[in-house]
């Protein structure tokens, strides 16, 4: 099963001024990204942002209106035949008949690419073994999944593209996909996971693209993405006055919720005895104090105005 | 040859896994031809129940396979996005295609074999029939029959394909020359009954089983033409995803 891929780090999907339009609908409005070997790279933006449309160019499923896409240097329209031997494929939706049972499907996909051995293999990877006589309508959601993801492993991939592969399923389930989305990155496979859960994504991406209205909006590690975006938060035990306090630190000051604050733009520790100063001489106390760089989903939301639509 | 295998096995196992299509593609031609042979209720004149039911049973029987199994579980396969999955291996469309007119092959083969066999057992004389020209009905019914299903399930959503299906196949059924004889019907229906597939198909395969046909002639030339429609049609109209 993890056969080393060749050329770690090297490109294996290239998008150049990809634009797709279904019908009227713009979908995906001229992208350019490149995702490597051997990296995870995880598409992220709200449900309609144009990552599955993006992705279904990648994989073949769809044509694009403009613009060019190669994986592993190959044309997924025109050399679909040759790429389908070494790409991945986990639909968002399982694509699969709900009376087929487990066992007899990955066996299935193991002969339909040639690796009828890889068939226990996969079983026991993906933790299915007990299931193996079960019909796929009466797996549980986080089954399915592995399932799927099963059926994306079948050829070995190259390159792997995975559809919401965490999406409503538990915290068991989601620590092995995770773990088998590690093994891949290892072995030197091109992950590209289409997510809309961000704490996901900041959980194993190596490079993240932010999809917002059929556009890219931002891309890059999530160092890179979180430069700039530090910011301390912290609790107080009473209301304060933001104008005064922003004034005294020297740095912008919002409220989360009741009593949460955010002070936006540093983590330095000398803003935060600036702050607990302050608060002292205001007669209240300040809890929960936690510096550092924002989450992703923070850095989302200032990226796309606050607008998750 | 073995990625086609490997299909060919797999859409029979889904198929034969399926109670609602065992009921249709083996139980009710095996109780329709069963019952009506046994009760001496249809107008068949000096004919046996059972030789003016076989020919029609067995056009019931491709129509079942070919057009509602086929098209209802490829309906599904579509709104399940089965068939775009399987676009993502090396199977191919080609094969696919293939797999799936073999599965239905093989299945109208053993419904051929069960069907005669229970008409002999009921008393059904064979003395008449001719195997080539029943064999060429049956595939030339099949074109038909799958061009129809596989039309209706690459346009429609998974429950109205099944819906338009099954709601075709009783029409089919009952102006179909299958169950009593087309004469029977009154002048405008009988008119346009005499040109659908499922009356051609039983017309000419009455006449290759019993040589009772009425008109196989223009039967022959009816089912070719729908053959040329239903395929032209499913190519046209069909879509994968």
């Amino acid at each position: 099963m993890i056969l080393p891929a060749p050329h770690t780090n090297a490109i294996a999907v290239e998008v150049e001024g990809l634009t797709v339009r279904h019908g009227f609908t713009l979908a995906v409005d001229n992208v350019s990204f490149a995702a490597r070997s051997g990296r995870v790279t995880a598409i992220v933006g709200p449900n309609g942002a144009g990552k599955t449309s993006t992705i279904e160019v990648c994989e073949g499923f769809s044509r694009a209106t403009s613009g060019s896409v190669r994986v592993l240097g190959l044309d997924p329209q025109k050399q679909r035949a040759q790429l389908n031997k070494r790409i991945g494929v986990m639909l968002q939706d399982g694509g699969i008949y709900p009376t087929a049972r487990v066992g007899e499907l990955i066996r299935h996909y193991c002969t339909l690419f040639g690796n009828q051995r890889l068939h226990t293999e996969l079983l026991n990877l993906v933790g299915l073994n007990h299931v193996v006589n079960t019909t796929y309508r009466r797996l549980s959601g986080g089954e399915k999944q592995r399932l799927s993801l099963a059926l994306a492993l079948a050829n070995n991939p190259d390159v792997i593209f995975l559809d919401e592969p965490t999406s409503g399923i538990d915290v068991h389930g989601r620590d092995l996909i995770r773990s088998i989305i590690q093994q891949l990155r290892d072995r030197g496979c091109c992950v590209i996971i289409a997510t809309h859960e961000l704490d996901e994504a900041e959980r194993f991406a190596d490079d993240i693209i932010v999809f917002h209205q059929s556009k890219i909006v931002a891309s890059g590690t999530l160092d890179d993405l979180r430069a700039n975006h530090e910011e301390i938060r912290f609790r107080t035990s009473l209301s304060i006055d933001i104008a005064s306090l922003a004034r005294h630190l020297g740095f912008e000051v919002r409220m989360v919720d009741r009593e949460r604050y955010i002070v936006d733009g540093t983590s330095n520790p000398e803003v935060i005895v600036a702050l607990t100063g302050w608060a002292k001489d205001h007669g209240m106390s300040i809890v929960d104090v936690a510096a550092g760089s924002r989450r992703l989903d923070d850095v989302f939301r200032q990226l796309t105005g606050g607008d998750q639509q | 040859m073995k990625l086609l295998r490997a299909q060919l096995g797999s859409e029979l196992r889904v198929l034969l896994r399926n109670g609602e299509q065992l009921l249709l593609i083996v139980g009710i031609p095996v109780l329709l031809l069963t019952f009506f042979s046994a009760v001496d209720l249809l107008p068949t004149g000096d004919v046996a129940s059972v030789d003016f039911l076989l020919p029609g049973i067995i056009a019931l029987a491709v129509m079942s396979t070919a057009m509602v199994s086929l098209g209802i579980a490829t309906g599904f396969e579509r709104s399940y996005n089965v068939l775009k999955r399987l676009g993502a291996t090396p199977l191919g469309i080609p094969r696919l295609i293939l797999a799936k007119a073999l599965s239905v092959v093989v299945i109208e083969i053993g419904q051929l074999v069960l069907l005669v066999g229970v008409a002999i057992s009921l008393g059904a004389s064979t003395s008449s029939l001719n195997v080539a020209t029943t064999l060429t009905a049956v595939v030339l019914g099949t074109l038909v029959f799958s061009g129809i299903g596989l039309t209706l399930a690459g346009r429609l959503r998974g429950e109205v394909n099944l819906a338009a299906q099954n709601g075709l196949y009783l029409v089919l059924l009952l102006l179909g020359g299958i169950l009593f004889p087309l004469a029977e019907l009154p002048g405008a229906l009988q008119t346009m009954a005499r040109v659908l597939p499922s009356g051609a198909l039983a017309d000419i395969l009455r006449e290759s089983l019993t040589g009772a046909g009425v008109s196989a002639g223009s039967s022959w030339a009816i089912l070719l033409v729908w053959a040329v429609i239903a395929q032209i049609s499913a190519a046209r109209f069909f879509r994968w995803s």
